[in-house]
């Protein structure tokens, strides 16, 4: 889970990482107030999940009260790479004198979390670590040992970074291991000309699988621009919706992965990703063929589950449960595979759906449910 | 001989006694696992009744092996104890140690992996299916009667794409098959299964499967070039995965022009590795290399 910019921000204050005084709005009449409390001059930038926002004009100075209100209806009315903009920030500006990149990243191939610094931060940081990547350093972070002010001043020296930038290193990593982060940017980080060091803007990602010790994010940022994908996150449904006309399910990440591929090589698209789990019961089936059936672009859906340990008869109940509810207009091909997967099949036989099609291969039943949505 | 787990392999359960454990204890025991002992310390001295077995339950995983030899142990806890579990199953200086529990903590995993590691003991998962060497000993969650007993050996990061592939190759047979698990950090990478494999005299032939996200498939192609020279068969699952969605594994997302499926795919190749469309065409891969090498070793 991402992270905006304000929330981050709040994190790095509350771990003693100075930033410059701000406020939120979804209101450019109180843009207005804010901007007057924090003495007229202001930076507005939007509150978006998406990098570049600067150079798409989602970043700008105010030069007073009535300024900062018209440049907040501006941006509250953008759309920034898809992200449209719900809320602003303004924040008093700062006297830069330099600006610095860093940042705590996993690594996934070494299996630790890796500083990345750098004396070059700002806007063109991506460009620096392409073209001069020795201007940015990179260290590798024990995890026993985490970021000790002897680790961080490693980490300023080989970055050329000024040594009071020690002490936000520590910090940083404390918002890493105490909020269970993926990732903490700050970019840039900056020193004022009055010589002190503060972060101006800042990323972080927290771990989906941490929830259960951080609680205080609930579930409020998991919000879903798309309704098919809210009504299935309601379900419990791990779903993503796609553009095509073949409605795909599966069971495990990698099969249901693996049947889009096959759809695709078919010539067909498939309309969305929804994989039911291992173990899934007839009443998960019935909830995940409902939402894949209420997508108006969908024009057949493909059913392909080998049983591991999901029974093949339990998917068949639960597709014989959802046809009774649901009553489809749409063809259902249907391939189950493992385990108890002659009674599944028999079950699906029994019931004798006319729009029900049964496939015996993975890329037999793709074929199928390929020329049924051409032929739609 | 296969590679991590065979016939001698004295297996311990932690969390055997809850839901899943019971269930899989269950089925691991029916596939001729010799699990020995679960681990629960409310539950010490008690023993739990598996049709025709009674496994004794242990307060601690250095009980169980002091008390039978054990030296692998399949994870079953809850996400928020599995770091305690493993960091137990080490200190107790177990050999192996299989974590199927999803939805652990990456710090959690950055952080047992690391200290397994540093005492030498090997973690596989979190978040798999566990690792078959049919006919001999099944650990964690992998049906054992979709393959019979073979020379070809298996990774993936994938369960289900595990049970596909083995089933269409049900007939060919695995020395073992192993589920390294979709995670952004897993203990035991497809290239530690590689190796395993090229060193394991039961294995003819590897079959990788992967999917998007992350660089390990890339760096397996690395290794293939320069460590592997037995034949080597692969998959790869998110060709149309769209980026910055993670499709269902926390590890599986596509950000930018990094963890595609093509850029592994063409890495693959470039080792010289056959990629397989789909599963079925992967297993027609698989039977025709087999063929040739044969062909070659008996000419």
């Amino acid at each position: 889970m991402d992270l905006y910019e304000h929330q981050a921000r709040q994190l790095f204050e509350e771990h003693g990482i100075v930033v410059p005084r701000a406020e939120v709005t979804d209101s450019p009449a109180r843009a207005r107030r804010i901007a007057r409390a924090l003495g007229g001059r202001v930076v507005v930038k939007a509150q978006v999940k998406t990098g570049g926002r600067g150079k798409a004009g989602g970043v700008k100075m105010a030069a007073d009260p009535a300024a900062a209100e018209l440049t907040a209806r501006q941006i509250l009315g953008m759309d920034i790479k898809g992200h449209p903009v719900g809320t602003v920030m303004l924040a008093q500006p700062v006297d830069i004198e330099s600006e610095f990149y860093v940042s705590y990243v996993l690594d996934r191939a070494a299996g630790r979390f890796l500083a990345i610094a750098s004396a070059e931060g700002g806007m063109e940081i991506e460009e620096v670590a392409a073209t001069r990547p020795e201007a940015v350093a990179r260290v590798h972070i024990d995890p026993v040992e985490g970021v000790t002010s002897a680790k961080a001043s490693e980490i300023a020296e080989a970055a050329g970074l000024p040594p009071r930038t020690v002490d936000v290193l520590v910090r940083l990593w404390q918002v890493l291991v105490r909020e269970d982060a993926l990732l903490v940017e700050v970019n840039p980080l900056v020193r004022t000309a009055q010589g002190q060091i503060l972060a101006l803007d800042g990323k972080v990602t927290l771990d989906d699988n941490a929830r259960f010790r951080q609680a205080r994010w609930g579930t409020q940022n998991t919000t879903h621009d798309d309704p098919l994908e809210a009504a299935a996150a309601a379900k419990g449904l791990n779903y993503v919706k796609l553009d095509g006309e073949v409605g795909v399910i599966g069971n495990g990440a990698g099969l249901v992965m693996s049947t889009l591929d096959v759809v695709a090589g078919c010539g067909a698209r498939p309309a969305n990703f929804l994989d039911i789990g291992g173990g899934a019961s007839a009443q998960i089936m019935a909830d995940g063929l409902s939402v894949v059936l209420s997508d108006p672009a969908v024009k057949s859906v493909l059913v392909n589950v080998f049983g591991g340990i999901t029974a093949c008869d339990a998917v068949a109940d639960g597709i014989v449960r959802a046809l009774e509810t649901v009553r489809p207009t749409k063809p259902l091909v249907v391939r189950l595979d493992g385990n108890n997967a002659a009674r599944g099949r028999a079950v699906l036989d029994g019931h004798a759906h006319p729009l029900v099609h049964q496939a015996t291969t993975m890329d037999g039943a793709a074929r199928e449910a390929a020329r049924l949505a051409h032929a739609a | 001989m296969a590679i991590y787990l065979t016939k001698w392999s004295k297996v311990l359960v932690q969390g055997m006694t809850g839901g899943e454990g019971m269930k899989h204890t269950r089925l691991m025991l029916a596939a001729g696992t010799d699990v020995v002992g679960g681990v629960n310390p409310r539950k010490a001295g008690r023993s739990v009744d598996f049709d025709d077995r009674a496994v004794p339950v242990f307060g601690s995983v250095d009980d169980g092996m002091r008390s039978t030899g054990a030296d692998v142990s399949v994870v079953f806890v809850p996400p928020a104890f599995v770091k305690a579990a493993v960091v137990e199953a080490v200190d107790a200086g177990i050999g192996l140690v299989v974590v199927i529990t999803e939805g652990v903590p990456v710090h959690d995993s950055v952080a047992f992996t690391a200290y397994a590691r540093s005492r030498g003991t090997r973690i596989v998962g979190p978040n798999c299916p566990g690792l078959i060497t049919p006919g001999q000993s099944n650990a964690g969650i992998i049906p054992a009667d979709i393959a019979k007993p073979g020379r070809v050996g298996l990774v993936s990061k994938s369960g289900t794409l595990t049970y596909q592939l083995m089933y269409e190759l049900r007939d060919t047979g695995f020395s073992t098959c192993v589920g390294i698990g979709g995670d952004p950090v897993v203990g035991t990478t497809h290239i530690d299964c590689l190796a395993a494999f090229q060193d394991d005299p039961d294995t003819e032939l590897i079959v990788l499967i992967g999917e998007i996200g992350g660089d390990a498939e890339e760096r397996a192609a690395a290794y293939i070039r320069e460590h592997v020279t037995k034949p080597v068969v692969g998959y790869i699952a998110g060709f149309t995965a769209p980026e910055g969605r993670t499709m269902g594994h926390a590890g599986a997302i596509v950000s930018g022009s990094s963890g595609t499926a093509r850029a592994k795919r063409e890495a693959l190749e470039a080792a010289g590795v056959g990629v397989g469309g789909t599963p079925t065409e992967t297993a027609r891969l698989v039977l025709a290399r087999l063929e040739t090498e044969r062909d070659v070793t008996h000419s």
